[in-house]
């Protein structure tokens, strides 16, 4: 170790400069007091006109953000007069038809909650539509990120962050749903149970310790609680803060365009302009959650009665976003012919029981909860792309990705319509075993129908704007020339326009390649088979030569006036 | 604004976006698209007139405020009263809205019509400097060397293993989650059935005769002796367990039972264990004239005339039945506890 020098990195000046300025205009008398004491002047020069490209689908995630924070704000409310007890009490508040049944303490405060604590059920409905907004606004926002490969280098674990935020999610809603004790969300945690105690080896005592004992007892509730309020509303808070820190570390994705580059940010600067609009906007999403509330009865807790093991009623709807785990269950046929699918596995000790009509529909919910982590790493082990991305794919450039993203919607959407089946057939005057039986040939056939019409859909489109490119719009205007032949007059596009349409990659398909030693694996197979799924029937775009050849084939044929840089182009390649 | 580009295609702000020819695009990146100015900017009568429309806007969410004060403290719920408490609630609702609805068009409308439209273009930052990569990982292998860590291997090894076992504790701790005496998978054999507890009706706890029983109707029963526990959650508990589904048909209409079945009915009327065996839920519904049990949850359907048979949906077993008969009174009782565990499968239950 050398010895340290006493010779200052700082001159004295510049520590006592802070000190010595006379602020004159209020602006400076804030800041300096501020910048005297956290130095915070460079922050808001930093990012007080830092770029924000701007575009609608921009916004799902800013509707995630204020619905969680309008949802924590109601459920805060909630907690004043809320009492997660399982004791039980008789209820003596002012909704007639409950009066004088014995309940729990966490039913008997919610129905306080809604008749006797005036504006409690105008939040209760609040915190329950902001809950569901939450959710629905971070499924969409991911869609968004997953159709536009926003998740593609440097931005993968922002991504997994996003995962496990919806993860987080999920978990907030359930545990809330089932706080208030009813006969509807009793059976919700019973059929949780039911899922518990089908895991093998560890399942009974999960359940077990969930319930503190046999279900359902009177300790789930207040364990619920506490993971509702505190536990899973911190994690999200500090995903929240994670994920919020990396957009700004990234900077925000861009729409490909005119004057947008992997090296630029195009949009508006935050002050003023993108700060009006995303604050006004936490303001919009409030008052739409509001006017749920006010006008959309949700969840009317007290016609269901306290939570009893024998009743339960017909047609009901767990939460839009539990819809899933219920429909996949209700997909599963419990036997195949005559054959049980349960089964006993012999063991010396008298056998264990294999529930796999419980476990094979957690096969598929796995699958598509894991496939979301691990997108970006399968995705850039297919492609080897191993580039940055700023500027976003229009989803039919990518249609390996947008037919694979759309088969995987499918499926979910299928299983989440399952949930339903019994309302289906109700409606509809189905055969409610026809509806299942249906739904679980959709299972099979629904994504490998969605993957191939949806790649014919983003290739066709391609092909679209191929032809946009090289003819032109059609005009709907038809022509005669002189030789007696009718066409219809074509509109060249702009430049500006054009160039949206050209400046696209389109990657061409990387074989399998062998490794050191020589020996093509089968990893390296089953890769360059997935890659050529992926881009085997490309569609590339236009080029420059077949461009500058369509324009002198136009040129030859009529003297219609092209855009200014394509003539300009046409005559410096003559040269 | 006009420091980073104004979208005039001919200015240098397009010379840097132009990155065509590398890209090799049909055509070199042309640049933004001129700035069409909007009305707001060239005519001051239509700014003018984006200026009333933010504060009407404003004056909308004043407004809604006033309104959700009429309906906290005008609208007068007495107890009970539904109809006012939906006026109370809808004028809550409305008036929030308007409040927060209000504020947020407003403020966008501002930025719209009125701030500055002009797109803007800044440069990416690289992520980083090669050279702060090298200085970070020098620091790092600095701080590792300074610990001594690779040098002491004892001091390793005996802090992995430290750090390995530490953790445990705080899982061992939630042990007492479940506190029951009678802790483990053996209370799940049982219920609170056994010979001779009368069935009787639920909630009201009336026993029930059998020749009271008419042919196709359904009763949802609980034991007798379900009353005389004292806990609430030991009761639910109980029952969550011992609820019963009784039917009476026509005794031809059973299919004929063997081996120790053979008793377990009583002139047609067969009882089930009414929590299905596929995860729980109350199989509560009854359809008379094809003697099937439909669970409402996943809708597994039981055939009560052939002891409880699966028929379709995901329940991989029958419901367990309760084997029953009269008393000296005549009314109806266990002749045991259930021969299985009732509902959903668990690894133990073999």
């Amino acid at each position: 170790m050398s010895t340290q020098s006493l010779e200052p990195k700082y001159t004295e000046a510049q520590y006592s400069e802070v000190d010595q300025y006379q602020p004159a205009t209020r602006t400076g008398r804030i800041s300096n007091y501020v910048d005297q004491r956290v130095g915070g002047t460079g922050l808001v020069r930093e990012f007080g006109r830092k770029v924000f490209p701007d575009h609608w689908t921009f916004m799902f995630g800013e509707v995630a953000l204020y619905s969680f924070l309008i949802t924590v704000v109601s459920g805060a409310f909630l907690t004043f007069w809320f009492d997660p007890s399982m004791a039980s009490t008789q209820y003596d508040g002012s909704y007639a038809p409950m009066q004088g049944v014995e309940m729990s303490m966490a039913y008997a405060t919610a129905l306080e909650l809604s008749f006797d604590v005036r504006g409690g059920l105008f939040m209760r409905q609040l915190h329950h539509w902001g809950a569901l907004m939450f959710v629905m606004a971070m499924a969409v926002h991911m869609l968004r990120v997953f159709f536009t490969g926003a998740f593609r280098k440097p931005r993968e674990l922002n991504w997994v962050v996003g995962c496990a935020l919806l993860v987080a999610g999920l978990g907030a809603g359930f545990t809330g749903y089932s706080l208030p004790d009813e006969v509807l969300s009793g059976n919700g945690l019973r059929i949780i149970d039911g899922m518990l105690k089908a895991i093998p080896m560890v399942g009974t005592y999960i359940s077990f310790f969930l319930f503190g004992g046999e279900f359902p007892g009177d300790e789930v509730i207040p364990r619920l609680y506490s993971l509702h309020i505190f536990v899973i509303p911190a994690v999200i808070l500090i995903l929240i803060a994670v994920h919020l820190f990396m957009v700004v570390v990234h900077k925000h994705t861009q729409y490909p365009g005119p004057g947008r580059t992997e090296r630029n940010v195009v949009g508006y600067p935050i002050g003023p302009v993108y700060a009006a609009k995303a604050g006004g906007f936490l303001f919009v999403v409030f008052g739409v959650l509001a006017l749920l509330a006010g006008l959309f009865q949700i969840n009317a807790l007290w016609n269901y009665g306290p939570y009893d093991p024998s009743p339960v009623q017909a047609g009901t709807q767990p939460d839009w976003y539990i819809g899933w785990f219920d429909g996949v269950l209700r997909l599963m046929p419990g036997y195949i012919g005559d054959i049980p699918l349960e089964f006993v596995l012999p063991t010396p000790w008298g056998g264990n029981s294999v529930a796999l009509p419980v476990l094979i529909p957690m096969i598929p919910i796995t699958v598509l909860l894991l496939g979301l982590f691990v997108w970006p790493f399968l995705e850039a082990w297919i492609t080897g792309d191993k580039k940055e991305h700023h500027v976003l794919d229009r989803p039919r450039n990518a249609p390996g990705r947008t037919a694979f993203g759309m088969a995987m919607m499918v499926w979910y959407f299928v299983m989440w319509g399952a949930a339903s089946s019994d309302l289906m057939a109700t409606h509809f005057s189905l055969s409610l075993n026809d509806v299942i039986i249906w739904l679980r040939v959709l299972f099979f056939l629904g994504p490998i129908l969605a993957f191939i019409i949806t790649k014919r859909i983003c290739l066709a489109l391609q092909r679209k704007d191929r032809e946009i490119v090289l003819h032109g719009n059609e005009a709907g205007v038809i022509e005669m020339l002189p030789h007696g032949e009718f066409r219809e007059k074509h509109n060249r596009v702009n430049d500006y326009e054009l160039f949206t349409l050209v400046a696209y990659e389109s990657p061409e398909v990387t074989p399998a390649r062998p490794n050191a030693k020589g020996k093509v694996s089968l990893l390296e197979k089953s890769r360059a088979g997935l890659n050529r799924v992926f881009f085997e029937d490309r569609v590339a775009p236009v080029s420059r030569e077949e461009y500058l050849e369509a324009l002198s084939h136009d040129h030859h044929e009529s003297s219609a006036a092209l855009p200014a840089a394509a003539s300009a182009q046409l005559e410096s390649s003559k040269h | 604004m006009g420091e980073h580009g104004n979208g005039d295609p001919q200015s240098d702000a397009v010379i840097r976006a132009g990155d065509g020819k590398s890209s090799g695009h049909a055509i070199d990146n042309p640049g933004l698209p001129p700035h069409r100015p909007r009305l707001a900017d060239v005519d001051e009568k239509a700014a003018k007139r984006a200026e009333r429309q933010v504060s009407a806007l404003f004056l909308i969410s004043i407004i809604g405020t006033v309104m959700f004060f009429v309906g906290y403290f005008v609208v007068g719920v007495t107890a009970g009263d539904l109809e006012m408490l939906r006026l109370q609630n809808t004028l809550l609702g409305l008036g929030v809205a308007f409040a927060m609805l209000g504020i947020g068009l407003g403020v966008v409308q501002w930025a719209r019509a009125l701030m500055p439209d002009h797109e803007v273009i800044e440069d990416r930052k690289p992520l980083r400097k090669e050279e702060d990569r090298a200085e970070a990982a020098a620091t790092v292998n600095e701080i590792v060397d300074e610990t001594q860590i690779k040098r002491r291997p004892l001091l390793r090894n005996t802090l992995i293993g430290a750090a390995l076992l530490a953790p445990l504790p705080a899982v061992v701790v939630l042990r007492d989650l479940d506190r029951s005496e009678d802790f483990g998978v053996e209370r799940m054999r049982h219920t609170i059935w056994e010979e001779g507890v009368r069935l009787v009706r639920d909630p009201t706890g009336t026993p029930i005769r059998a020749a009271d029983l008419t042919v196709g109707s359904v009763v949802h029963v609980v034991p007798e002796t379900l009353r005389e526990i004292s806990g609430h959650g030991e009761r639910l508990a109980a029952k969550a367990k011992s609820v019963v589904l009784l039917i009476r048909m026509q005794p031809d209409e059973l299919a004929p039972a063997t081996g120790e079945r053979e008793n377990w009915t009583h002139e047609g009327i067969i009882a089930c264990s009414k929590v299905c065996t596929h995860v729980g839920c109350p199989v509560a519904l009854y359809e008379r004239h094809t003697h099937h049990l439909l669970c409402p949850c996943h809708q597994s359907t039981f055939d009560a005339a052939q002891q409880f048979k699966v028929i379709f949906g995901p329940a991989g077993r029958p419901l367990p039945q309760l084997p029953i008969t009269v008393d000296d009174e005549g009314f109806l009782v266990a002749r045991s506890d259930f021969t299985e565990p009732v509902g959903p499968t668990y690894w133990e239950r073999g």
